[in-house]
Formats: C-alpha cells, structure tokens, sequence
C-alpha cells in the first residue's frame, strides 16, 4: 500500500526493496496488522508523513534474502519482526532502551526508528506490503516458534508488548486498583497483563460499548462508558472510595475522544501534538503518590497537558516506546501456559487489495472492528 | 459509609479502601493471576539495564549505508546516522520546505514541526494534481475506503449507540474535500472574471 495524503491509501506496484546495508534482511510478508497508531498517520497528524511511503509496523513474513554480514537468519526462516529497528549498538541499544535507538533515524533524535511510521522516525518502508527492508536482521528479527500461529506471531511485533509493557510502566504492587483509558487492542491486552502482576482491580474506560464487552469478557475489567456520566473523573473517584486509582495507563494516545476542542485542535487542525483527554482524565482521576503509564502514541509538537495537576499529585509518569523484543521471552511463557490469547482480539482480515477499506472500517470505528489484520494472498 | 455523614470516609484515615475480591478469589478467577507480581520477573523492570551483549550486535559501531543522495536530518544529530530509510526521498517544492525544516530548526522548535506539516499538505495537493498526468490519477472513491460504510454496516455502527465521536466525524469529508471545492469555487470566479472582462 501506499500513502496518497490524508485518508487516502491505494494498492500501487513499487520496486522491491533491495539490500542497502550489509546488515539488512528482505522479508516476504505474510502477515501484517493496522495498528491504531496507523491512523494517526492516515489522517495526516503526524509531521513528514510523505506521499508514496508504506506504512505498517505490525508484520511477520519469510526471509527471502540476507546482506553479506547476516549471521542469525537465513532465506526461507519465518520471522516475527519487531516494530523497532534499532542497531543494538549505540548508547541506548547497550542499556536495553531499543525503541531509543541513536543510530537509526536521522530525522530526529527524540524517537527511535520505526516501520513505515513517517519519516519523523526514520523514512522506513513498512509492512503493509508484499516485501520490507529489514534493517540489522541479526538484531531485530526472532525466529516464530513452531507452535505459535501466525495471527499470535503479528500481534506481538507491537499491540500485545505495547500492552504487556505499558502495565509495567504502571509499577503495579498486589492489590492496585488500575484504571486503563482506552479499549483497544493495546489497552485491552494491558488489563489483561495488570492481572498478571497482581493488580486487585482493573478497570477500563471507553466510549464503545463493544469494545468494552471485549474488556469484560477477554481482560476481565470492570468498564465504564465515559458517555454516560457527566464527569469520569467524579465517577472514577465516587467508585474509588473518594481516593482514586493507584495506577492509570494511557492506551489512547494522540486522537482521544471525549472533549470536542482538544479533538477538533488536534487531530483535526494539528494545532497539538495530540488530543489529551485520556492522559488529563489520567491525571486527574488518580490517587495523589499515584503512577501513570503513557504507551498511546503522541505527535512530537506540544499537547495541552495538565501538569500542574501531576505536579501537586506528586504523580510518576513512566513513559516510553516499547522495546518490543525485550517483552517476547516472558510473553512466550504467558501464551504457552494459557494466560494469554493474542488473536482473541482480532476482528478482521483482509487481503492487502482491500486496504483503503481496512483504514476506513478501523478509523470510522465500522462493523465492531478492534483488530483488523492483513492476511497476504500467498499465505492465506 | 456515605459522604456527608458524621464519621469521615474511609479515605480520611489511613486505611486503604477494601477490594471487592482477596487474591485468593483473583488466582481462581483469571488465569495467570500474579504470574508477574514479582518485579524480577518483568522483562522491562527496570527500563535501563545495560547489557550490550544481549542484542545480537557484533559490531561496535554499525558499517555505513551508501548514502545514494543527500540525506536530511536532524540538525541535534552530530552525524548521519550510519543506517537510514529511504523511502520517499525530498523532491520540488515540499521538499524545499522540509529540507528548510531540518536544516534551520531543531526538534524543540514550532517551526520545525509546523513547517513539515506544511510540506506534507504541499505534497499531498502537488501528489494528487501530478496523478492526472498519470495512467493511475487518484480516486477519492476506491482510496478513502468510502466503500466499506455500505459493506460494514456505517449508520448502524454509528448511531444509536452513544458513540462519542459521531459528534466530529462529519468534519473528516470537509477536511479531505473542502480544499478542493474551495479550489474549483476559487477557479471558476476567477475564470468568469477574466471572460467578463474580455468581455467588458
């Protein structure tokens, strides 16, 4: 797929991607997602977003060729690829912060590389495609175990790490009432990872109902509709004890819903960096000592945020890009012991020819869709 | 205890409001329940843990890709970084105005980032106008997906439902068609203009 401007993608024939560093695999896709962080892209909020790019940071394929210093990989593996690329040598890599990479992006110092992510982190083709330039194949990439499935395999390359990681972030002790803004393959997959350390409360908060029945019946939350109650935050203290969660996780990001001008300024007039509304509900539905997670994606010009309020909180916000390949050991662990399910969330699959419609459906929130994943024609 | 009665919520004093459940019912209710409770067992705890062996690098510093064309960047970079995308290289006018973006400004600064959205708009009106010299002109029908509100279900998905953000969906069409009819008005009144003053 390619970009053709604001909520406009098309099929297109490109070159193949060709071996540009010694370190760089080719990789035939098979799998690919649309993440919600996709479609910040799509509706163009994201700065040195170039027409012609491919987007796509969610994919698995099969090694079709290696560069001559390739060591790990060979043609014909089949590998689950990190949404990081990241070159596992510079200041950041040696202290295991991958999303942080120094030597991958060029465009800007303040975020790491990125699939098919804009060329604010790096000019990378992505994966929604039939071939992807895999670059530092020996540092990125793992092998798919045989008994993990494709559609498990895809979801791990961001939505089910950015989930497992960002109730990390939480700092979560036994007990914690944990409240997760956003209902989302990454928000579910978070309160359904804050049980896993310990949290005694998990509550997630959205706007549409099917998604919230999928944080009931798939992360066991208790849910609330943010439309039904003049004021989440008085309704987040009233069913708190008056206190207040001891944890939030923002797994909204940049197009949050919820206050119609920090809507309309951000992801529609780009006048923010992002919409707010989550992380501000965040903020102030918390405990006082409280910690806050922030793994929904946010645009690099300013947002109105309200820090004084997190100031005199005396809150932690731990914040970060998710160093995927870090998180996959002990995900492994939690999917073969049944604790974890990825694909339960998928709602869709398309081939690529139908992608401009894929981006419509997940963007307009169309057919109850939570996960739509691309399924190539060769691996259907 | 409710608000306003004599005795002070259980929030005024130092206890911690009660769970609704004990770990006990927890462990049996969902599966992998404090499996992770040990921070030890965290792979992202702590965030900063230096172990250079552990990524598979065996280099120290990575070989330079062929840098094929000047290559943008970051003015807070001291280099090239030594990998690098290569997708949709600077060209014409929005590449004037990005490569202004990264040549004058660092990442703290407004104008960096508002003048690379500017240079997407210019490359998204200057992409869709060179199309029609093309064989494969852009379809606003096939490429918004405009499609799928027939095929999945859009008015149902939408209203009834308590969505919140049917109330800002109807700005999407004016964003992506208002410049252009805007275009087309401002077309047609300054062609009748130039004809009425042939005209005159």
């Amino acid at each position: 797929m390619v970009y053709r401007g604001p909520y406009k993608v098309r099929v297109e024939e490109k070159d193949v991607p060709t071996v540009e560093h010694p370190n760089d695999a080719i990789v035939r896709v098979t799998r690919a997602a649309i993440c919600g962080s996709d479609l910040h892209l799509y509706h163009g909020l994201m700065p040195d977003t170039r027409v012609g790019t491919t987007f796509g940071h969610e994919f698995i394929g099969v090694v079709e060729e290696v560069g001559s210093s390739v060591q790990r990989l060979k043609r014909g593996d089949r590998v689950m690829v990190p949404f990081n690329i990241y070159c596992g040598s510079c200041f950041y890599c040696a202290r295991g912060l991958y999303s942080n990479c120094h030597n991958v992006n060029p465009n800007a110092t303040a975020v790491g590389g990125i699939y098919g992510y804009s060329h604010t982190t790096g000019g990378y083709d992505g994966g929604q495609a039939e071939f992807v330039r895999v670059p530092f194949a020996d540092v990125g990439p793992a092998l798919i175990p045989d008994w993990m499935d494709d559609d498990d395999a895809v979801l791990l390359t961001d939505a089910l790490a950015t989930g497992y990681f960002g109730a990390q972030l939480g700092d979560i002790v036994e007990g914690d009432v944990v409240v997760v803004f956003g209902a989302g393959p990454v928000g579910l997959y978070a309160a359904k990872s804050a049980w896993l350390m310990g949290a005694g409360r998990v509550i997630v908060v959205d706007h549409l109902d099917y998604r919230l029945e999928k944080a009931r019946t798939f992360a066991h939350a208790e849910t609330i509709n943010f439309t039904e109650h003049d004021d989440v935050v008085v309704h987040m203290k009233r069913i708190t004890g008056h206190l207040g969660a001891d944890v939030a996780i923002d797994a909204v990001g940049a197009e949050a819903d919820g206050n119609f001008l920090q809507h309309v300024t951000s992801a529609k007039l780009k006048l923010q960096g992002g919409s707010p509304v989550a992380l501000n509900w965040a903020i102030d539905s918390v405990r006082k000592g409280a910690t806050i997670s922030v793994v929904g994606a946010y645009g690099p010009i300013f947002s109105a945020v309200k820090f004084g309020d997190a100031l005199n909180k005396g809150l932690t916000l731990n914040m970060n890009q998710t160093p995927v390949k870090r998180q996959w050991p002990r995900l492994f662990e939690h999917i073969r012991n049944g604790y974890l399910k990825p694909s339960d969330i998928v709602t869709h699959r398309i081939p690529l020819e139908h992608i401009a419609e894929g981006y419509h459906m997940f963007s307009a929130k169309l057919d109850d869709c939570i996960k739509p994943i691309i399924v190539m024609e060769d691996a259907a | 205890m409710s608000e306003g009665a004599d005795r002070p919520t259980m929030t005024y004093t130092a206890a911690k409001p009660p769970l609704p459940e004990t770990p006990e019912q927890l462990r049996a209710r969902i599966p992998g329940w404090g499996a992770d409770l040990d921070p030890k067992d965290r792979p992202a705890v702590p965030q900063e843990r230096f172990d250079p062996g552990a990524t598979g690098a065996h280099w120290d510093f990575p070989e330079r890709q062929v840098e094929r064309y000047p290559r943008e960047r970051s003015i807070e970079h001291g280099m090239l970084t030594p990998v690098f995308g290569t997708s949709a290289p600077l060209h014409g006018l929005s590449g004037a105005v990005r490569r202004l973006a990264y040549a004058r400004y660092g990442e703290g600064r407004a104008a960096h980032w508002l003048l690379l959205i500017a240079g997407d708009r210019i490359d998204a009106v200057g992409s869709h106008l060179r199309s029609f010299a093309t064989l494969h002109p852009d379809n606003p029908v096939t490429e918004t997906g405009i499609l799928s509100e027939g095929r999945r279900h859009g008015l149902a998905s939408r209203y009834g439902r308590g969505r919140a953000d049917v109330n800002h969906q109807w700005i999407d069409p004016v964003l992506v068609a208002g410049p252009w009819v805007a275009a087309g008005a401002g077309a047609f009144l300054g062609a009748r203009a130039l004809v009425r003053r042939a005209r005159a």
